[in-house]
């Protein structure tokens, strides 16, 4: 009994099972042993860091926002960030996520094989956000478990592998010019939408491409995830701390009041010690200004994604590799799958244009929410740099792609706007199931997290399983089935 | 300057710079220069005390404007193995 207790027990951590999982491929790859060492551990630290950095992310920055946007403005605030939350995911769904993700990666191959979509997807982060995403609606709301969970999960996970990148195809292959490479980004059905708002303007007489104007490069420093979170989080930070302050928050607790008596004071108002207490002074000697607070914990988020993101590198950096080996010797002529910068090079000027309207549309999106909000209660979705710069930009690639310098601006404006509505229409999924101020960013992940987050809610267990393995076979059989296009 | 150390960047140091990765690797390798150590990330972590040599796509030519023209790679098209290739050569010698 031991024995069993001891395998149980390493097969439910989930970050020594995501190292078996890269010990898996490098011995498939019949690497030399030190390589094997080293990958394996390597992997087994990076979700250790991952880890330290979402309690960090929490602690540090997160919890307290949410908490003080509450206090200030009676409305919950909502920062989309796909770490954030699949950081806090993998605390509780850590060992179904691995599962899900080993197991999607392998029916991706299938997929790539035997249906008309022969994608291989090697965006791991994204690959390993969506298992941890698929994990949370199945496992926490579909109330699955074991061995169901993980076959519905990584049914789902493998159709999204080749589905997404099939549908960013239609403008993909205009991008780069060959039909030998795809894009692999769950932002994939707002690129999509940017494609089709941007084919509008496809027949302009007067069309322009975006790399026939000049435009300045300067904002090319935003691209440095560490500093454009840092500014938009201490923004962020200011403007909600500033109206708490206004509101009176500073005078709730009286100087030296001890943290159990603050507790009860501040309970009130859904504000906690814990969160608050460097900002409120509470048990401290030294005191803090707001402004100082403000700015130092904007930065904290910054500092929290920064770890997590070593972390999830950390982890990738062996299991991309071995899922490629595996899948070029399976299926020779499957097309990979690429993270949404690859598409950068295509049009320089279409990113920092795309990012600029693509973060507008979202601030515009934001008001309407806003105004929605007067009248239903919805959450705030607030427009965070990271998913406008990644995803807008590849909108604006794709809408300069169809329809040149307007279809880049009009198809990342509407991007904008469409990643802000999804994650609002997708919030509730995750806010019953216990996730508040934050959200995943990219449409893809909105999309599939409402229509499974609302499919659980009508089908349960076997069914549940029956219809994520049905989507997951339709591919297959439709191409064993339907006629094929004369070549 | 000998060359031991490539390290490959792009904005989040996840995906694109994985995939370039692993094309330098391949390319170092057929280049006969296997002792050499390929490495991917951020292009926060980006300064000319990291590595020895530093590939990134041309939209962030820009960014690392501040490390010598010798001991860089800028590449039209990130996924172009025969442009990464040449261009390696010539660093590399």
């Amino acid at each position: 009994m031991a024995v069993l207790d001891f395998i149980v027990n390493i097969l439910s951590t989930p970050a020594i099972l995501v190292g078996l999982l890269a010990l898996v491929g490098l011995c498939l790859q019949h690497k030399p042993i030190e390589d094997v060492v080293k990958g394996t551990i390597k992997t087994i630290v990076g979700f250790l860091v991952l880890s330290a950095g979402a309690s960090f992310l929490q602690t540090g920055s997160l919890l307290a926002f949410g908490e003080l946007f509450n206090y200030a403005f009676n409305m919950q605030g909502v920062v989309p960030n796909n770490e954030a939350v699949v950081a806090d995911a993998l605390q509780n769904f850590g060992t179904s996520s691995a599962i899900i993700m080993a197991l999607g990666m392998a029916l991706n191959i299938v997929l790539a094989r035997f249906s008309r979509m022969p994608y291989i997807f090697l965006t791991g982060h994204h690959t390993l956000y969506m298992a941890c995403m698929i994990a949370v609606i199945l496992g926490g709301a579909g109330h699955l478990e074991g061995v169901s969970l993980y076959i519905a999960g990584g049914c789902l996970l493998g159709l999204i592998m080749v589905l997404s990148p099939a549908y960013c195809q239609v403008t993909f292959r205009k991008v780069t010019g060959t039909d030998g490479v795809a894009l692999g980004h769950f932002g994939g059905i707002g690129y999509w939408f940017a494609g089709v708002i941007g084919k509008l303007f496809a027949n302009d007489p007067k069309r322009k491409s975006t790399e026939e104007i000049n435009f300045p490069k300067r904002l090319v420093f935003l691209r440095d995830t560490t500093v454009s979170i840092s500014i938009t989080m201490m923004v962020f930070f200011l403007i909600v701390v500033g109206v708490a302050v206004a509101k009176g928050l500073l005078n709730i607790v009286p100087a030296g009041t001890d943290a159990a008596a603050a507790a009860e004071l501040l309970a009130p108002y859904g504000l906690t010690v814990g969160n608050l207490g460097a900002l409120l002074n509470i048990g401290t000697e030294t005191k803090t200004n707001w402004i100082v607070w403000a700015l130092t914990s904007g930065m904290s988020f910054a500092g929290g994604v920064y770890i997590i993101l070593s972390g999830v590198r950390l982890i990738i950096g062996e299991i991309v590799p071995a899922f490629k080996g595996i899948a070029d010797k399976l299926v020779p002529g499957a097309k990979p799958a690429l993270d949404c910068p690859v598409a950068f090079t295509y049009a320089p000027n279409a990113v920092i244009i795309g990012f600029l309207s693509s973060f507008i549309g979202g601030i515009v999106g934001l008001l309407i929410l806003n105004g929605i909000n007067t009248a239903i209660p919805v959450a705030l979705i607030l427009p965070g740099v990271v998913p406008h710069f990644f995803c807008g930009a590849t909108a604006g690639v794709f809408g300069n792609a169809e329809g040149g310098l307007k279809g880049c601006i009009a198809g990342s404006f509407a991007h904008g706007l469409l990643i802000t509505f999804l994650p609002m229409i997708c919030m509730p999924v995750f806010s019953a199931l216990g996730y508040v101020g934050t959200t995943f960013s990219d449409a893809d992940f909105s999309w599939m997290g409402i229509v499974f987050g609302n499919t659980v809610n009508f089908a349960q267990g076997g069914l549940l399983v029956a219809i994520c393995v049905i989507v997951y076979l339709l591919p297959i059989i439709y191409n064993f089935v339907a006629p094929k296009k004369q070549a | 300057m000998a060359i031991r150390k490539i390290m490959c960047a792009c904005g989040s140091g996840l995906g694109s710079s994985l995939i370039v990765h692993m094309n330098t690797e391949e390319v170092v390798k057929k280049l006969g220069h296997s002792e050499i150590e390929v490495d991917h990330t951020t292009i926060s972590d980006i300064n000319p005390t990291a590595a020895d040599l530093f590939v990134v796509g041309a939209d962030l030519g820009d960014f690392i404007a501040n490390i010598p023209e010798d001991r860089k790679v800028v590449l039209s098209n990130i996924l172009d193995k025969a442009e990464l290739e040449e261009k390696l050569k010539a660093k590399l010698g």
